[in-house]
Formats: C-alpha cells, sequence, structure tokens
C-alpha cells in the first residue's frame, strides 16, 4: 500500500518537474521534409538567427540539434521551449544516390554511415519529447509507412503532434491528402521556405502544448 | 532469384519483440520479401528501423516496408487508428506487413514486369518436375 503511495507521490512530482523544466519541443519526419527549414524560420522570427544547415541533398541533418531557451508571443500569450531538430527518418539509405546527388564515392559513404546513425539517435529521443512537429512535404504522397510509424509512436507514447504540411508553395503541394490520411490531428499548411502561414502555425503551437 | 516467403502469425505470435524483428530482419537480408500475416506492435516498428539503420552497408541498403489492412480505405488511417489504439499498440494478426530489400524492391519498381517474369520462371520449374 505505501509503495502504491510512493509511486504517487512520485508521479505527481515528475508531473510538476515536466512543467517547470523546459518544454522539448522536436521537429521529426522524413529526410528533405524541411525540418531544418522550419527550425530556421522560428528562430529567424524570434532569435534572429539561424539553427542548421538546409540542403536539396536528404540526411542534411545527421545529428540532434537543440535550439534553447525561444521564447514565442502571440498576445498575451507566451510559449517557451527547447526546439530539437532531427535528423530525417527512413528505412533505407543508398550511398549511391548521395553519388547521383554530386557527392564523391568517399563522401558519399561517409553521408550514408552518418546517416542511420541520425536516423538511430533521432528514434532514441522521441522518448525525450513533450511534442513533436511532423514535417511532411506536401507534394508526396502522406500514406508512407514512415509517416505512419512515426505518428504511431508518439500516439502510443502519449506525446501531442502537430502536423505541418510544408511546402505549399509548391504546385504539386496537396494539403487536402495530407489532411486527410491524418483526420484526428491538426494540419497547418506552410511554407517554411517562404514564410507562408507561419502565423497559422505559431497558433497551433499554442494550441498544441496549452 | 526473387523469393516471396510467407510467415503465418503462428510463427511469430509466441516470439519475444527482439526475436520476431531479428527473424524478420535476417529473412530480409537474405534477399527475401516477406509477406507477415498480421502487424507489429507500433514500438517494434521503429525497433525495425533502428537495427535496419545498424546493419546498412554498401550491399545492404535497408528495407521498405508497408502495411495493408483489410479494410484500408484511403483516408481512414487516422479514424482507425483512434479507435484501435489498443490493438495497434499489440500488434495483431489483422492485415498483411510486406517488407523486403530496399535495392530489391528499387529494381522491381524500374521494371514491374521483373515480379511477372519472376513467377513465371517459377512456374515453369515445377512444370518441368
Ligand atoms: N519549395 C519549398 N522548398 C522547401 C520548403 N521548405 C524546405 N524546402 C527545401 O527542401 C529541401 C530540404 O529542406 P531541409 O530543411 O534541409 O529538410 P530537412 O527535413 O531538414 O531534411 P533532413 O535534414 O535531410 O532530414 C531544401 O532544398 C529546402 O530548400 C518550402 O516550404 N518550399
Ligand atoms: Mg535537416
Amino acid at each position: 500500500m505505501l509503495d502504491v503511495v510512493q509511486k504517487f507521490i512520485q508521479k505527481v512530482l515528475r508531473e510538476l518537474f515536466r512543467r517547470r523544466r523546459n518544454l522539448k519541443l522536436g521537429l521529426y519526419g522524413p529526410p528533405n521534409g524541411g525540418k531544418t527549414t522550419l527550425a530556421n524560420r522560428v528562430c529567424q522570427d524570434w532569435l534572429g538567427e539561424d539553427m542548421g544547415i538546409v540542403s536539396s541533398i536528404p540526411h542534411e541533418t545527421r545529428e540532434i540539434k537543440i535550439k534553447e531557451q525561444i521564447s514565442i508571443k502571440s498576445g498575451k500569450k507566451e510559449l517557451s521551449f527547447n526546439l530539437v531538430d532531427t535528423p530525417g527518418i527512413a528505412t533505407k539509405i543508398d550511398y549511391e544516390d548521395f553519388v547521383k546527388h554530386g557527392l564523391s564515392v568517399k563522401k558519399a559513404k561517409q553521408r550514408a554511415k552518418e546517416a542511420t546513425k541520425g536516423v538511430i539517435d533521432a528514434i532514441k529521443w522521441l522518448d525525450d519529447m513533450d511534442a513533436v512537429v511532423v514535417v511532411l512535404d506536401s507534394t508526396y504522397d502522406p500514406y508512407s509507412q514512415v509517416n505512419i510509424t512515426i505518428i504511431g509512436n508518439l500516439q502510443a507514447r502519449n506525446i501531442p503532434v502537430l502536423i505541418v504540411a510544408n511546402k505549399m508553395d509548391l504546385k504539386k503541394s496537396d494539403m487536402k491528402k495530407v489532411e486527410a490520411a491524418f483526420p484526428q490531428y491538426n494540419v497547418v499548411g506552410i511554407s517554411a521556405k517562404y514564410g507562408k502561414n507561419m502565423d497559422k502555425f505559431y497558433e497551433a503551437l499554442f494550441a498544441l502544448v496549452k | 532469384m526473387l523469393t516471396l516467403q510467407f510467415v503465418p502469425y503462428e510463427e511469430v505470435e509466441e516470439l519475444t519483440s527482439n526475436e520476431r524483428i531479428k527473424k524478420l530482419l535476417g529473412m530480409v537480408k537474405d534477399e527475401r520479401i516477406v509477406v507477415l500475416e498480421g502487424r507489429l506492435r507500433k514500438q517494434e516498428e521503429a525497433e525495425l528501423i533502428r537495427r535496419t539503420m545498424e546493419e546498412i552497408n554498401e550491399r545492404f541498403k535497408g528495407i521498405e516496408v508497408s502495411v495493408v489492412y483489410p479494410e484500408k480505405k484511403k483516408g481512414t488511417f487516422g479514424r482507425k487508428l483512434k479507435s484501435n489504439i489498443a490493438e495497434m499498440l499489440l500488434g495483431d494478426r489483422q492485415g498483411l506487413t510486406i517488407l523486403g530489400p530496399a535495392s530489391l524492391i528499387k529494381e522491381i519498381r524500374k521494371d514491374p514486369d521483373k515480379i511477372q517474369l519472376f513467377t513465371q520462371e517459377r512456374k515453369a520449374k515445377k512444370k518441368k518436375r
């Protein structure tokens, strides 16, 4: 009986501390969706600086990156968090794809090796997130197993999820399709690159972490 | 040569998550396309990706996975997810999980006739016997 009480108290304490310490907001998704572009946009908007390197070659981000203490404001509301940019999650990595993008064979093999480690880290860090923004390229089919695995795992861990349908500036973008694929989630269509709909995105962030 | 391997649910039901993933990944690394009756748990899916990443090298380029639900219609994924949280966490025998080596799937994508070709080859072989 005492054991139960103790466990309960521990749980309450943990919850309290969870609120006290800085909230970790993760950016997750498949490679090339625009996670780092969005991270840079957020950092530019509120800190006036960039966060990471963006590239058209997939697996540009191969290490977890954290930007601490970002405070965003909207009217009287204020929200502080640590932004965590993660490597894109994939089920396959072929160094020859990087060669096709113009890398030397040596560099391509190195990138592939680092990319596999990046995916492993991203998965490991899932448990540490307090809330997650899943960034999808809205010109692609949203029904991919990687997307389903990421979102399913977040749901299984009770981590709140906001889905961003990115690259809405492109003609092929299909935001309706993303909404249809994940109807129980809030989906915001944005262009991280051109800063379109960012106000809607910030509003959704407030709603996400309340 | 293309080999399809069917794995009935019974064959993985009693295994621990660890053993289950090891078995499936082993078959895929053996250049087989695996058709598993049922679905993995969400945590197992993530673990499968993690393990795959550990195994990737110049020859083994990773996997492709696809889950087919019997009643899956486009657009119903979310609703289904919501109503079946318990089921989703446990994994179950509903649906099919298809997984294979990424490089092999890429070849088939480039040339879908290959599958037909392979199956015809098999039939021809059988007839000979
Ligand atoms: N048209 C358009 N392109 C975008 C947008 N956002 C990102 N991109 C482009 O998409 C590519 C990938 O962007 P990143 O931000 O590096 O993507 P990522 O998700 O961080 O990728 P990884 O780090 O590899 O996982 C780059 O070429 C970006 O310029 C957008 O809103 N519109
Ligand atoms: Mg990135």
